[in-house]
């Protein structure tokens, strides 16, 4: 039942047939977790909130910063260095005081998702990593919650309905049937390295916060199923079908499983530590440094005497590296050297490759202090 | 010569370059063959492990066959929030 008081709030939601009195008190008896109040959990919170959905939790550990405000759009300049959760809850208590609100001021992880969870109906996940995308899909699969996807890059972005169990009961897929191995790290960069319009988690946010208000409600169709992807420099939109592994429940939590397959693929790999490749270079012995990132980072920074062939030109390229000595490929972080080398030893008979583990990085770490880090 | 026509989307774009690609195939290919051609002419594409592959706007894998003029997307996971 609705106050008087809601009924005056919500007029507009009470006027469309489809939401009307008895929409807007599914919306009042909704339990909804906004995980990341960032980029995409700004316009999520604030639609959510001024929808009148009942509980709203709130998680993120991260404080504010200034680089935060061209697209974090509850937060101001007062508000740098402060907990994002706890002002992001204040700002929205302004706008909605009968949401009972949850402030959440740590990572969403392992040991407290089961607790987190079990007070909430539906997840929005609003993070900017892998890690934490990856155990809210596989909490949500344990728990069989549903839970809203959004995710962006630059101009573009992604969002779904995963985990939905439609009105004949039966589940929609979940993030593994789309992309069942959570990248590495360094795989798949993130906003904070290449960059991302302000407006683009605006957009998404917004659809995110559109398919929890359809869900709550029962109207429409949602977006299970389905992962539409949107283009804000060309106004482009698609929708790409794809259905429920019949496995989905077994793909979840296999980090045991992925952490044997690394071990045996880097067992054949031959690396090298930056403390080594140290002391070769100090002894001088006769080694190729070969530097397979891009032009642009290579002019950042690069080790002494280092040849620069970038991964894209490696297969054009391969008569320029020698055979008779020991090669020490190098990257950035040590990924794309590891598929560079993969591909010569595979394509190219080549049994003197040696990755450098940790990449430049790793060397500006604990080398050479002096070198540009990116 | 089969040429097939793909749509990227996310760091495929930087890493082929560009928001589509084309590559030839002596005969039909299929999803998989498509993948390992990408993978081959751009090595980068092997960092990532999980690539979707989407045809005429479904998801698609394995050896489910291609046809000239079927709209191809590659689509990569997208960490940003």
């Amino acid at each position: 039942m609705l106050l008087p008081e809601e009924k005056r709030r919500y007029q507009k939601h009470l006027l469309l047939p489809q939401i009307g009195e008895e929409g807007q008190t599914k919306l009042k008896n909704a339990r909804v977790l906004v995980v990341g109040a960032g980029g995409l959990g700004c316009p999520v919170l604030l639609y959510l909130s001024a929808a009148g959905v009942g509980k709203i939790g709130v998680i993120d550990a991260d404080v504010v910063d200034m680089t935060n405000l061209q697209r974090q759009v509850l937060y101001r300049v007062e508000d740098i260095g402060k907990s994002k959760a706890v002002i992001a809850v204040s700002r929205l208590k302004k706008l909605n005081d009968s949401i009972d609100y949850e402030v959440i001021n740590h990572r969403f992880k392992h040991e407290n998702a089961e607790t987190i969870l079990q007070n909430y109906d539906i997840v929005v996940d609003c993070t900017d990593n892998f890690p934490t995308r990856y155990a809210i899909n596989d909490f949500c699969v344990k728990l069989q919650k549903p839970f809203v996807y959004g995710a962006i890059h630059q101009f573009e972005g992604q969002v779904s309905v995963f985990n939905f169990k439609n009105s004949e009961g039966i589940l929609g897929p979940t993030y593994r049937c789309l992309f069942p191995e959570e990248p590495a790290d360094g795989e798949i960069p993130n906003c904070a390295e290449i960059g991302v319009l302000g407006i683009l988690p605006g957009t998404l946010g917004m659809y995110q916060a559109n398919e929890v208000v359809k869900m709550i409600t029962g109207i429409g169709t949602v977006l299970s199923g389905q992962l539409l992807m949107v283009d804000l420099l060309e106004n482009t939109s698609q929708k790409i079908r794809f259905k429920r592994k019949s496995n989905a429940e077994t793909l979840i939590f296999p980090e045991k499983k992925i952490e044997k397959t690394e071990s045996e693929s880097f067992n054949i790999m031959k690396t090298i530590s930056v403390k080594e490749l140290s002391e070769l270079i100090d002894n001088q012995k006769d080694i190729f440094l070969l530097d397979v990132r891009n032009l642009g980072e290579y002019e950042t920074c690069r080790l002494a005497n280092a040849v620069l062939i970038p991964m894209n030109s490696i297969p054009t390229s391969v008569k320029h590296i020698p055979k008779d000595k020991k090669v020490i490929v190098h990257c950035h972080h040590g990924m794309r050297s590891a598929s560079v080398i993969q591909y010569l030893e595979q394509n190219h008979g080549f049994d003197n490759l040696y990755n450098l583990t940790g990449g430049i990085d790793a060397w500006a770490r604990e080398i050479d202090l002096e070198m540009v880090r990116y | 010569m089969i040429k097939y026509k793909i749509s990227l989307f996310g760091i495929t774009r930087d890493i082929v370059g560009g928001t589509h690609t084309s590559i030839e195939f002596a005969q039909q290919a299929n999803v998989e063959s498509l993948l390992a051609k990408l993978r081959k002419d751009f090595p980068r594409l092997n960092d990532i492990r999980s690539l979707l592959v989407a045809v005429n706007a479904e998801y698609a894998e394995g050896n489910f066959p291609i046809n000239e003029h079927d709209e191809i997307a590659l689509i990569p996971p997208v960490s940003g929030g």
